[in-house]
């Protein structure tokens, strides 16, 4: 079975047996091994990209459903010489530890400045609950929210 | 007389330093071992015991061999070499020798063309077990004499009374690093019939003389190379898959790559002991304690791992940082079937802080006085000696002033609204706001750094000055604390250069670093890189008749006497070192003696929203104290204690693994939970910068602190708020309501 999709705003194509999740077809298949498998249930957010304008945990998706979606992973967000604003922060504020979580971070992060560019710390905290960090306690990550918040009224 | 001012080097110690590993991490480039993949290379998978306790009747393993895709099948008949494993001890088979010990042990690896194909090799394999009567009970091992190490410690006079007396039995449930990355390794055969390895570990060396022993290899046929780490918080400080697939490599000549999922990886690593632990505190009417005793029995699960170690920590600190001059402990590690226990960050000062701080509690109320007043009558200072060792304590041990500085934290404002984001239980829940009650605890502890007990404890570096800047090259772990930008910080302070690349050398490379573990790396190989820096800048500054090393050459009298092109004309100058701190000895047959080579000391105020009917807990906010000697990077240090005070959140209101006869009952992320960001508090925190006697500027280690005293502070917090006894943790809601 070919599923046909759209991955960082290029067209993909994927064989597929028939019940690969969309995390097993872009860490295995399409060789994007940003995503992360940490639970493979949907419990801590490490595989999570933007399917349709919504972010999901892609270990949950069936990639046979994504024909014809668009899908952003963290690859689509930055590069070294030009990090996004978050990104940015993220390091700046020490967001990062392990790194492990770190991907789905700034996905589910990302997405919630487009949709919300002025959260409140209650909105942050509720949109990060399905993202889980075992190392920073989240002070770093939230502290990232902030400068940026400040960085915007400046 | 004119005075000069040095230019500071860019990104030394005492700033906010970015790691270098940071963007790669934020933008899915950073390879974590489960990341690694090679030429043809296969996948592994693992077959478990079903069983806590069972003889395997039969095992044959050619119907999987009989899969297309399936390239081979071991088991310990493969093992060419040593048949056990262990840290301390070898005694765990690197594959089921005949009788499973614990539920999960592994027993055959498979290795095929895919992961699915290895899977279904696994479920071929036809194995009979017998069930036997797993052992599950840790005082009935202690009973049956089981036992990985008992710690008697007597000091003092044991026929002294104090007329204040109180009494408690505590618990502490099994809790599980969940370390986000879950076990991965890829070994690669390199066609001499040797290897290379990418394992998740937190110390390649002690992996490396366990892996070629068991391989029968010589050492440097076997190079271990340290991987990108998804945390590890004692996890990984034993081997989980480094035979297996280093085995399968050699059969196949293949490149062998395996990853556990989060269920594998709750058996497929050792945890947080249980504990069951029995305090009197004696003291007189005005507080001061008189005399301490404790019974401690620590499930150590079916292979010793570090439990040996763990059980020295749990007695030595079973007093905490207070003065007492008698006491009577006795300290148990019991081999029981139940998951093998091991290292956890806090090492066994978890659990006895726990029973201590509950202790120091219950003698406060029963002396009707504030908890920290009765802390601060009896506070521990350096130069004293240490209560269970009778060891005068070196280096800065500022007790009191952790006491003055938790007690100048405002506190936060109270409970304002009805937003269930607010309230216990959050949204999914009904607490009412007027069904909520504040509670505030508070808790100290103590924890020693580094090995102890007279383990010879080092750590290698090597640090070379090219054309370009500096290098340093370790093992060390880098498995997220931050180790990697601490080394540049200091290499860039001593050297005066902003180029410095850290290197991670593979076994054959470069010695040891010891363990990532202890909260060690900052002081141990933090302090090698610094003495091999200051020697080879002092070597480079003598060759030049220099009196400063900057970014640009060697300076006398602020004029460049050598360029770093120069100073290296005839190759990069380097310094390799072997760094030790202070030696120790190993305890008496009383407990005493010079065993630690220094403390960091920690307290916690934890102030909790309860609603009492529902039992639903909210920690609202933790204000801390830490001693951390020298603040190196402000920012990575707050990470390192809101992490760590997260970790003890969770294990005061949420974490266990559920074992029962030996089986875990809750192996995923859904049914193990884990603080969310819902679920932090906010944290102020306070550092007590007061230079230790060892390590590099002063500094302490960091990590462990914030994880043990945040848990009996938060058990505190809530028994205010609810008048319950509460002596076990996590505390639950069923805890808490009774029902």
């Amino acid at each position: 079975m070919i599923v046909s999709l759209t991955i960082n705003g290029e067209p993909k194509t994927a064989t597929i047996g028939g019940f690969e999740s969309l995390l097993r077809v872009l860490r295995d298949d399409l060789g994007l091994l940003g995503s992360k498998n940490a639970c493979e249930q949907g419990e801590c957010g490490s595989c999570s990209v933007v399917l349709d304008g919504e972010v999901v945990c892609a270990c949950l998706v069936m990639a046979a459903d994504c024909e014809g979606s668009d899908v952003t992973t963290v690859e689509a967000y930055g590069t070294g010489d030009d990090l996004h604003p978050f990104q940015q922060a993220m390091l700046d504020e020490h967001g990062v530890q392990c790194g492990f979580c770190t991907p789905g971070i700034v996905v589910t992060g990302i997405r919630l400045l487009e949709e919300n560019p002025t959260p409140t710390e209650d909105e942050i905290r509720e949109a990060l609950s399905g993202n889980i960090c075992r190392c920073t306690g989240y002070g770093g990550i939230l502290r990232a929210f902030d400068r940026l918040a400040k960085e915007g009224t400046e | 007389m004119t005075t000069r001012t040095k230019p500071r080097v860019r990104g030394g110690i005492g700033e906010d330093v970015v790691r270098p590993d940071g963007i790669p991490k934020l933008t899915g480039n950073f390879a974590f071992a489960s990341d690694l993949v090679a030429d043809g290379m296969l996948w592994a998978a693992t077959l478990r015991s079903p069983h806590a306790h069972a003889v395997i009747v039969s095992l044959d393993t050619t119907p999987a061999l009989a899969i297309p895709g399936v390239r081979a099948v071991i088991t310990q008949d493969d093992v060419p070499g040593h048949p056990l494993f262990g840290q301390e001890k070898a005694d765990q088979p690197v594959l089921c020798d005949g009788v499973a010990r614990y539920w999960g042990e592994p027993v055959a690896v498979v290795a095929a063309d895919d992961p699915e194909t290895a899977r279904r090799g696994v479920e071929a394999i036809a194995i009979e077990w017998e069930p036997l009567a797993p052992v599950s009970d840790p005082e009935a091992a202690e009973n049956s004499d089981h036992i990985f190490r008992r710690i008697n410690v007597r000091r003092g006079d044991l026929g002294a009374k104090g007329e204040v007396v109180v009494e408690g039995y505590y618990e502490i449930g099994t809790q599980d690093q969940a370390p986000l990355g879950t076990e991965a390794g890829l070994a690669i055969p390199d066609g001499e019939g040797g290897i290379d390895l990418w394992v998740t570990s937190q110390w390649v060396h002690i992996d490396h003389g366990q892996i070629v022993r068991c391989l029968d290899l010589p050492d440097h046929m076997v190079r271990c190379h340290p991987a990108g780490i998804g945390g590890a918080f004692g996890a990984r400080e034993d081997m989980s898959m480094h035979v297996h697939i280093s085995l399968l490599a050699l059969i196949t000549r293949r490149p062998i790559k395996m990853v556990y999922d989060r269920s594998e990886s709750f058996v497929g690593h050792v945890k947080r002991h249980s504990a069951r632990m029995w305090y009197r505190h004696e003291a007189t009417p005005e507080g001061r304690l008189v005399r301490v005793t404790a019974k401690v029995i620590l499930d150590g699960g079916a292979y010793m791992h570090t439990s040996a170690a763990v059980t020295g920590n749990a007695a030595f600190f079973a007093v905490g940082p207070y003065v007492c001059d008698n006491v009577e402990l006795d300290v148990v590690s019991v081999k029981t079937n139940n998951p093998p226990a091991g290292a956890m960050r806090g090492f066994g000062v978890v659990q006895t802080c726990f029973g201590a701080e509950s202790q120091m509690d219950r003698l406060a109320q029963e002396l009707d006085m504030e908890p920290l007043a009765l802390r601060r009558l009896n506070a521990l200072e350096a130069g004293q000696p240490f209560s269970t060792t009778g060891q005068i304590i070196e280096g800065a041990f500022p007790t009191t002033a952790i006491i003055d500085a938790l007690e100048s934290f405002p506190l936060p404002p109270p409970l304002e609204s009805d937003d269930p984001v607010h309230l216990p239980g959050g949204t999914g829940l009904t607490t009412p706001r007027s069904a909520v009650v504040r509670g505030i605890g508070y808790a100290l502890s103590a924890k020693n750094l580094a090995f102890s007990e007279g383990f010879d404890d080092y750590a290698e570096a090597r640090v070379v000055l090219t054309p370009v800047g500096a290098e340093v090259h370790t093992a060390a772990m880098e498995v997220g604390q931050g180790l990697v930008t601490l080394l540049q910080q200091i290499a860039r302070t001593v050297l005066g250069t902003g180029h410095v690349a850290v290197v991670w050398d593979d076994t054959s490379q470069i010695g040891s670093a010891g363990s990532t573990s202890a909260s060690r790396q900052t002081q141990m190989t933090g302090g090698a890189v610094h003495a091999a820096a200051v020697a080879l800048r002092d070597k480079v500054l003598d060759d030049h008749g220099a009196d400063e090393l900057r970014e640009d050459g060697a300076y006398r009298d602020g004029e460049r006497v050598a360029t770093l092109e120069e100073i290296c004309a005839s190759g990069p100058v380097d310094h390799w070192i072997r760094f030790r701190h202070p030696e120790t000895e190993e305890p008496d047959e009383n407990g005493q003696g010079n065993l630690h080579p220094g403390y960091a000391l920690a307290g916690h105020r934890a102030v909790v929203d309860v609603d009492p009917e529902l039992g639903l807990v909210r920690v609202v906010q933790i204000d801390t104290a830490q001693d951390v000697g020298k603040v190196l990077n402000p920012k990575a240090l707050m990470g390192q204690v809101e992490g760590g005070i997260l970790q003890g959140v969770g294990l005061a209101t949420m974490e266990e693994l559920v074992i029962d006869k030996g089986i875990i009952r809750n192996p995923t992320f859904t049914d193990y939970l884990l603080p969310t960001s819902l679920d932090a508090p906010h944290v102020n925190a306070v550092f007590i910068e007061e230079g230790d006697h060892w390590g590099p500027f002063g500094a302490k280690g960091a990590g462990e602190p914030p994880t043990i005293s945040s848990t009996p502070a938060v058990a505190a917090a809530i028994r205010q708020a609810t008048g319950k006894a509460l002596t076990r943790v996590p505390i639950l809601p069923q805890d808490i309501t009774g029902t």
